[in-house]
């Protein structure tokens, strides 16, 4: 059962702005409700308004203008069936048609699982790795943030009060070769992994890897990328790729902050973080030199 | 720009038969359907939109109705398990759980029978691993998902 609320009903950023400014902590901006209502529900949130921020035309768009701009309202489910998104950043699309399960999809949206910085989400790490960045709309004006200063910790964003998550932008880069590779036998994920291949131009066999991003969610606090795994992988042929997995994934799981909790003890994330990270790279290096890998691995989902 | 706390006059089509509803904006779809509307082949399970037992569509689209405010659902078609069959005769995926006994205790056949049809509404001719995709999230815990997923494969054959 849900308490009483007051719902709000703005149709434009600023009338929400202005909304989350008066009312301040006594609001919460509302999308597809598929976190916030939970927390209501179980009373762990009890905000006595409710901005739905659905009507607001801007952050239901998806466009391309040299970066690509998803708006806050997007649900997973758009994302995923949207031509732009699989033309321009495929591995988005397709993180998307894994995010949770189809009821979730059709109605969650980008923003709200931005916004809510669950740990175990698959979007904050997938864009964290893409270098995206979010545009906070306010009173004062806009302003836009890196993933990395957006996301601060569990459910803990720099979102004021006051502000709007508008939209996410992040630059297509057709020519890096990436995967995500997430783990778990829960609802959400246990771990996500985004290896991420930027190449210099010497064809398919002969490449070298020139820029490498591994981001590494659920595990941590909030996602992180690993610097040492990533450097690690500078100017390797992609085709000798399998050289270096196992010091890659080793250094991954020496970079990250893993927690107990239910998903499993610090050590064993810290050992899933090795092997999983060596999987993922695995995937990224044969779809850099275009072979789409046999990939199967059990409670674990290739995107 | 005051917000409303009142009941809002919302107006939806359910299972094809218009109706005008008064809703508070806290009530969820799932407790409108049950209670209201006398509806219950909706479930109400683990309440988080983990299990699928609340699964009914909302033009045709498949969403948890134990976490969806019944306002989203004004102007909509909902359409519960109760409006699956059409009169006495049985909605073709319903006539294949009964053929290949993919129901037991029954309490997740409504969600199921509710996403299965969404499916095949976006891909009529799945593949195996496109029926094991979707249902992800709708969980049984008596038949294993095998009888299920046959039964969905069978109403695909017969509907070629």
């Amino acid at each position: 059962m849900l308490r009483p609320f007051t719902l709000h009903r703005p149709e434009t950023a600023e009338e929400a702005c202005a909304l989350l400014a008066r009312l301040g902590d006594d609001a919460a901006p509302y999308a597809g409700g598929t976190e916030l209502l939970l927390l209501m529900k179980l009373g762990l949130l009890r905000p006595p308004h409710l901005v739905d921020v659905k009507r607001i035309r801007e952050l239901g768009a998806l466009s391309d203008g040299g970066r690509l701009t998803i708006g806050a309202t997007v649900t997973h489910r758009a994302l995923e069936r949207s031509a732009l998104v699989r033309e321009r950043c495929p591995l988005v699309a397709s993180v998307a048609r894994h995010v949770a399960n189809v009821r979730v999809r059709n109605v969650g949206t980008v923003g709200g699982n931005l916004a809510f910085a669950d740990p175990h989400s698959d979007l904050a790490t997938l864009f964290l790795a893409f270098d995206a960045r979010v545009e906070l709309a306010s009173p004062r004006g806009r302003r836009e943030l890196s993933l990395d200063e957006f996301v601060r910790g569990p459910w803990e964003t720099a979102r004021r009060p006051d502000e709007l998550l508008a939209c996410v932008r992040l630059t297509p880069q057709p020519s890096r070769a990436a995967a995500y590779v997430k783990f778990g036998v829960h609802e959400r994920p246990t771990l996500g992994i985004v290896v991420a291949l930027g190449l210099n131009g010497d064809g398919p066999e002969a490449a070298r890897i020139q820029d490498a991003r591994i981001a590494v969610g659920c595990v941590g606090p909030r996602p992180a990328r690993v610097a040492a795994a990533e450097a690690r992988l500078r100017e390797v042929a992609v085709n000798q790729v399998d050289d270096v997995v196992g010091a890659v994934g080793d250094a991954a799981a020496e970079g990250v902050d893993p927690a107990d909790d239910m998903h499993g003890s610090a050590d064993y994330k810290r050992e899933m973080v090795a092997v999983f990270v060596r999987r993922a790279l695995r995937v990224a290096a044969a779809r850099a030199r275009g072979v789409e890998p046999v990939s199967r691995f059990p409670y674990a989902v290739v995107a | 720009m005051d917000g409303a706390r009142a009941p809002i006059k919302i107006h939806l089509v359910v299972n094809g038969r218009p109706s005008d509803l008064e809703v508070a904006p806290h009530a969820l779809l799932l407790d409108v359907l049950r209670d209201a509307m006398d509806l219950k082949g909706a479930k109400r399970s683990c309440d988080t939109q983990v299990c699928g037992a609340c699964t009914v569509l909302v033009d045709e689209m498949a969403v948890s109705a134990c976490t969806y405010l019944a306002l989203e659902a004004d102007g909509r078609a909902v359409l519960t398990v109760e409006g699956l069959a059409a009169g006495d005769s049985l909605h073709p995926l319903q006539q294949a759980f009964l053929d290949a006994g993919a129901v037991q205790c029954g309490f997740c056949t409504s969600g199921m029978l509710l996403t299965a049809r969404a499916m095949l509404a976006e891909t009529p001719a799945p593949s195996r691993e496109d029926v094991l995709h979707y249902l992800r999230g709708s969980l049984c815990r008596c038949t294993g998902y095998r009888k299920i997923v046959e039964a969905i494969m069978a109403a695909v054959e017969t509907a070629r």
